[in-house]
This record gives C-alpha cells, structure tokens and sequence, in this order.
C-alpha cells in the first residue's frame, strides 16, 4: 500500500511541533491565534483571507481548515469560491505581469 | 433531502441503543478520545448534579410537517407519538405545584398536537406567564388552521422560538427541504406585523441557527449580527435574537455523520472544543425534560436516546421536586455538543 505524502488526521497533531521546540513553537502559535482575532479586520475577514491564502499556497491542511472556518461563520459557498478567484487572480497577474520583462528583454534583444 | 423518519425507513438508527453503542464504542472504547465522564472528571465536574428546577421542557408530540435533515428528534409527518389531553393534565399539576418559571413547548411541532391550543389556555389559567414554543414556522403556513397562530401566540405573549438555518434560499432549504425559506420568510413577515420581534416589544422573537453540515457553529453575536443585516436587507424582517445551537451526534445526525463519513472528525472538533465553564451552566441542571407520554429525562437529546432520569420520581404522575433536584444528570458522549466552544442549550450559548 503506498503512503501519501499528506494524511488529513495529522492536521489534528499540528500543535505537537511545539514538543520539539517548545518556545519558537508557542510563540508562534500565540501570534497565530493573535492574528485571528477580531481587530480592524473582522474575524470573518481574516478567515476569507486566510481561504484564499490557503489556495494559492495549495496547503491541504490550510484548505481544509478555513474551509470549516469560513462554514462556521456562514459564509456562502458563493463567498468562498470569489474569495479564491482573488487569490488566483493575484497569482496569474503575478505570472502575467512579468510577461512585461519579458517583453522588456526581447526589445533590448531584438530591437 | 428526506422525506420519512429512521423510525419509518426501519433503518437501525432509530433505535437508541444502537446510538449509544456507537457513541461508546470506536475512538471512544480504545482510548483515542477520552469519554465524556473521564473529561469532567479532569476539572472535577463529574457528577453534574440537577439545580433548582426553571424550566420545565415538554415534547407534546414528534410529528411535524417537515423531515429536517439533522432533526434530533426523527420528527415528520410518519411520527404518531402524541401527548394527550390526560397526561397535559398531569403536566398542569405539576407547573401547579413545582417551582418551575417557564413552559417550554416543543416537539415535533408543537402546534400540530390537537390540544396545543387547549394546553397553552389551560397553563395560562394557573399562572404560568412564561412561555416558549418551538415552532418551525412553516406550519403557520402549511393549512388554513394554523394561519391564526401568530394571533394565538399573541393573545397569550407565547415567546416564539423558531429554527432558521440560514439567510440564505439555497442552504435553508437544503437542510430544511425546499420551499422551507420561502414559507418561512412569510411566517416571519406575518409574526413582524402582529408585533413579534420588533425593537422594544414585549412579544419576543427568537431565532435558532444550527449549523447545516458537520461543523460547529461560530460565534454567536457575529452570526446574529449577520442574520439580522440579511433578513432587514432582503425582507424587511426584525427579530430580537439568534441562539446559536451545536448539532448533537444523535439521531439523524448521527446517522448522516456516519454516512458522510464525518463522525470521528466531528466528534474530535467536538472533544478539542471543550470548554469547562460551559459544564457549569448546561441546561439540564435547570431544566426538565418530559416526552409525550408523560416520562421525564434529563434534555430532549437524553429523551430521544431514552435515558431516563437517575430519580425515583420518572414520570410525570410521580413528579417529586425535592427527588428530582440535585439528582445526577445521566451522560454520554452527545454531551460533548453542550460543551464545545462557548456551550449549547436551547437558549444558544452558555459560557
């Protein structure tokens, strides 16, 4: 049988790697938790974000937890998916917007 | 969507120890998850002892005009339990004499019992002035006799409670069954014009959110605030609260956790959510449950899974306050849905 590399149930294990470093560990995890929190942004806010994030830096476990987040706020599976469209629209303009250099380079090349 | 109870289907489910079985066996018998007991025990809450007796919660029937997905209770139109008008007379002696504030009516839906209207009359009569029924909504719209339920209501200032799982179509619908929203918005309508809801009344409107899916619900004050937007934006429509409710693992929950292949990470969210100062203030210790033949439980979830109360005093014609107060509070792994995050009863949060 092979092995995946991810495994769903070791999301719920996720605060063990503070048990090999128990300082940078909790320090991280006090400042996750701090950034999630209600503050100019609304709580509901950061999980959108956080959903979008989760995409572009295709995370399994990052997509599968915002996704129960943002379910949990009721957020709309219509949200959800524009939330998405932004973050892959910022990854294809990013890809695109170099197209510039490229074009750049083919002037100085052959002008 | 479905359309007939577990009980109708004959699927195993509908039996309550098989529900227990799986709610004791699994990650709970090998140790992965710690039991309910061992977990209030680590805070030293174990037992959980009854307190003064508040409210007294009275489950008048399990039919109901609709078949909710998740319903705890298995209710639909196939359901012919039905409490009658003898053991409602036996119910009145008790409000009678008990210390008990507030009448809590449910069901199934309630107002589909034939003498709903007669109970309320009669418990006005001795005095109770606090009331709550559990109504669904649709049925205000589902025959001719039933479109004078939010006069009803008002003539004696019953505090409607009603279950809306979204201000959205789609999502209400899909768990409630199509049409659901659409009926639903015109029963609110129709409660908003005799008075119900609106700022400053006396005639309270509460809705309850519980969550369409194997999740927990989110906060609580977030999602009124978001209801209350979407519902004045879209219909116009006013109420005073949302009671945010967590879905128990039972019943046909259970059964769709299990099918959906959901429970065992529900039931971890369940377990990582726990919260202790939610255990001090669970309703069972202030409320009691009694089923439509007039025996008493603990909450409606130990109703549905006929775990009876830990009292000498277990039916309504033996009704002993001074037995009952104090009593231990029967458990099992569905109490986890009372605990997890900031708590669960049929008032939304308690921690």
């Amino acid at each position: 049988m092979s092995k995946p590399y991810y495994d769903a149930a070791d999301l719920r294990k996720f605060g063990k790697i503070t048990e090999w470093n128990e300082e940078l560990g909790t320090k991280f995890f006090d400042y996750y938790g701090k950034v999630f929190e209600e503050g100019a942004l609304t709580a509901r806010e950061k999980s959108l974000i956080a959903l979008a994030v989760a995409h572009t830096e295709q995370c399994p476990y990052c997509i599968d937890a915002y996704t129960k987040d943002t379910l949990q706020r009721g957020i709309t599976k219509e949200q959800m998916m524009e939330a998405i469209h932004v973050g892959a629209a910022i990854k294809s303009g990013a890809t695109l917007v170099h197209g510039v250099q490229m074009m750049n380079k083919v002037n100085k090349l052959d002008g | 969507m479905a359309t007939k109870s577990l009980k109708k289907l004959g699927n195993d489910l509908s039996q309550s120890n098989k529900q227990l079985e799986i709610l004791s066996n699994g990650i709970f018998k090998n140790g992965e998850l710690p039991t309910f007991k061992d977990k209030i025990s680590e805070t030293s809450q174990f037992p959980i002892k009854a307190k003064k007796l508040e409210i007294l919660q009275i489950n008048v029937g399990y039919m109901c005009n609709q078949v909710c997905d998740h319903c705890h209770v298995d209710a639909g139109p196939d359901r012919k339990e039905i409490m009658t008008r003898d053991t409602m007379r036996q119910c009145l002696e008790v409000i009678k004499n008990s210390g008990a504030h507030t009448l809590d009516l449910t069901g199934g839906a309630p107002e589909m019992n034939p003498d709903f209207r007669w109970f309320v009359e009669e418990a006005a009569k001795v005095g109770i002035t606090d009331f709550i029924v559990r109504s669904n909504l649709t049925i205000i719209r589902a025959n001719k006799k039933y479109y004078d339920l939010p006069e009803f209501f008002k003539k004696h200032n019953v505090h409607v409670v009603s279950s809306m799982p979204h201000w959205t179509r789609g999502k209400t619908d899909k768990q409630r069954g199509d049409g659901v929203f659409d009926k639903s918005i015109k029963a609110l309508q129709e409660l908003n014009a005799v008075g119900y809801g609106m700022p400053g009344s006396d005639l309270r409107l509460d809705l309850v959110y519980n969550p369409s899916g194997a999740f927990l619900p989110g906060d609580q004050a977030a999602m009124e605030k978001d209801f209350k937007k979407a519902l004045m934006d879209d219909f116009g429509i006013e109420f005073h609260n949302l009671f945010a409710i967590t879905n128990l693992p039972i019943a046909r929950f259970l059964d769709y956790l299990i099918a959906s292949e959901n429970y065992e990470d529900y039931m971890y969210s369940l377990v990582e959510a726990y919260n202790p100062t939610a255990v001090e203030n669970v309703m069972c210790t202030n409320t009691l449950s009694i089923s439509w033949d007039g025996y008493l439980f603990d909450c409606d979830f130990n109703q549905m899974l006929e775990l009876p109360v830990n009292s000498k005093s277990r039916h309504i014609s033996e009704f002993n306050e001074e037995l009952l107060e104090g009593r231990n509070i029967v458990i099992s792994q569905h109490c986890y849905g009372c605990t997890a995050g900031a708590g669960s009863s049929c008032q939304g949060v308690v921690a």
